[in-house]
């Protein structure tokens, strides 16, 4: 079932008046759909209108021509705004700037004490979805005592809480150290694979997008292409050509099959990598 | 990172500590009123028990209580003094301008105790209840002001944020000024003026961030479903508990006791 469907959606951002400069789309013509339950990646550079695409799909932001859909509502319909955040949560890039409260617990149940929900039933969520993200025993704890890695945990927490169908997360792992960013990685596809939440995340590492079920390469506001890992991450000429990278496993095998060495499926993967590395020089 | 200490909140499970923090507001209120009520030496001795008692049953080390007082020793002495030299009728000691009378040696002790005693209660609060529960105890507090248009949730949101920014923006002054240091900026000679001037490379990066966070956190916000105070509900519920009934007693107690002294002869 399509979750969310965008048609043919342009965004530019409204220009003052009387400017003579013609602001350029930030998104240019793009569709795609989101299943349910499907987890999907969208990279692109800096700059490409990644993140802007993120900001469509809980409607803080309305396409300028084009339409999106989140399980049947129109995002520009304003009456369906609040009803599309519960269904669509999206977390950020900087964590230290989406918490609220000074107690790790207290933040977590910000969201679900704006939709007026009982005290009681707040807690079994906040509880929920602390145990969810792993971050139950630092529910007392001040958030700016935590590291990026958990902050950026209890802020997926704190979407959690409002039990959305979809998380969209905006590259949520851009400011995290490498232990950090496995923390979050490991936690999405947890939240993806044992709790059937449909998981968009925006991101511009492509070993992140191979987790995913599908990519979508988002360049200068257009859709470059998509499909699933394997199909997007073959077209290695493609991406170079918009200076994109391709995972590291990847590019290691089409440098070796441009030498001359025999490798007929470029894996996406490190132990991929390792294993038809192992049968080829065998 | 420089050492944060949020407020003046010393975790610990006293008393004290588990009192609703709404009580405790109300009954702080009460107390200083109680203060300035004392009009012989009984009832301020007795208003000094008390004081002396809540800060032993809060279990917070009397060395914070010292602290605390440091900041306004000075402000002590010389209200002190003040009331000391300003009462020359009738003096009991007299040396070139200076006299000193009973009524001046009275006041002066007066204002002393009573200075005192109202940084140390209002240092019990501060040691007692952490910034989140005051805030949540103001809020509640000031409800009833929404009759008049004041905007109670909004001042608490406020609250809460700007508590929850403290260490954040702390921090990125401190990464700030090692940015400009290792520029050559200098922030550490020169007289004042040239240093308030130093700090405007400091400022100005700070604001722009500033500004960003908030754009973020306004984002974020409502990303998670933020309407204003609304239909919006509280996970933590306050409840009045025996602990608090009893606390409010033993407060109208040593009110009852206050009066009664105040009612002994005059000895002053």
């Amino acid at each position: 079932m399509e979750f969310i469907t965008a048609q043919n959606i342009s965004f530019k951002y409204e220009t003052e008046e009387n400017t003579s400069e013609i602001s350029k789309n930030v998104l240019d013509n793009i569709s795609f759909s989101i299943k349910k339950g499907e987890f999907v990646a969208i990279v692109g550079h800096n700059g490409s209108g990644k993140s802007t695409i993120a900001k469509h799909l809980n409607a803080m932001l309305v396409p300028s021509l084009g339409k999106v859909y989140v399980d049947g509502m129109d995002t520009s319909d304003e009456d369906m705004t609040s009803l599309i955040r519960r269904k669509v949560g999206l977390v950020l890039q900087n964590p230290d700037n989406q918490l609220v409260a000074s107690i790790v617990e207290e933040d977590v149940a910000f969201g679900p004490e704006n939709l007026g929900i009982d005290p009681k039933e707040i807690r079994k969520r906040v509880d929920e979805a602390l145990k969810a993200v792993d971050m139950y025993e630092y529910r007392l704890h001040a958030p700016f005592k935590l590291s990026g890695g958990q902050k950026q945990r209890v802020a997926i927490a704190g979407i959690i809480a409002i039990e959305p169908d979809c998380i969209v997360l905006d590259e949520p792992t851009a400011m995290l150290d490498p232990k950090g960013r496995k923390e979050v990685l490991d936690t999405i596809i947890r939240l993806n694979r044992e709790k059937g939440i449909t998981v968009v995340m925006v991101t511009h590492f492509m070993e992140e997008a191979v987790l995913a079920d599908k990519v979508y390469v988002i360049d200068n506001g257009k859709l470059l292409t998509s499909g699933t890992p394997y199909d997007v991450f073959s077209q290695v000429e493609l991406l170079k050509r918009h200076r994109l990278d391709v995972p590291q496993a990847t590019e290691i095998c089409y440098q070796l099959r441009a030498r001359g060495v025999d490798i007929s499926k470029l894996p996406l993967t490190d132990d991929e990598c390792v294993k038809l590395l192992l049968e080829v020089f065998r | 990172m420089r050492d944060v200490t949020l407020g003046q909140f010393f975790p610990s499970k006293s008393i004290i500590h588990r009192v609703d923090p709404r009580v405790k507001i109300l009954l702080l209120i009460t107390f200083i009123t109680l203060i300035f009520c004392t009009f012989n030496y009984f009832s301020l001795a007795l208003v000094v028990l008390a004081v002396i008692s809540i800060m032993l049953l809060s279990r917070v080390p009397i060395k914070m209580y010292l602290k605390s007082l440091k900041v306004i020793i000075i402000v002590v002495l010389i209200t002190s003094a003040i009331n000391l030299f300003s009462y020359p009728s009738d003096p009991v000691f007299q040396w070139w301008v200076i006299k000193i009378s009973v009524e001046g040696i009275n006041n002066a002790v007066f204002v002393a105790v009573r200075i005192i005693s109202l940084i140390l209660i209002s240092s019990v609060l501060t040691f007692t209840t952490s910034p989140t529960d005051l805030t949540d105890a103001l809020e509640r507090l000031m409800k009833p002001l929404k009759v008049f248009h004041v905007k109670v949730h909004e001042i608490a949101m406020m609250m809460t944020i700007a508590l929850r920014f403290v260490p954040t923006l702390l921090e990125e002054t401190d990464k700030i000024m090692a940015a400009q240091k290792s520029r050559g900026a200098d922030m550490e000679s020169g007289n004042l003026i040239t240093r308030i001037k130093a700090l405007i490379p400091v400022l100005v990066p700070l604001f722009v961030s500033a500004f960003r966070r908030a754009y973020d956190l306004a984002v974020a916000m409502e990303c998670r479903c933020y309407q204003g105070g609304s239909g919006r509900t509280r996970m933590k519920q306050l409840r009045i508990s025996k602990r608090d009934v009893f606390s409010i007693i033993t407060v109208c107690l040593i009110i009852v006791g206050v009066v009664l002294c105040n009612l002994l002869p005059h000895i002053r």
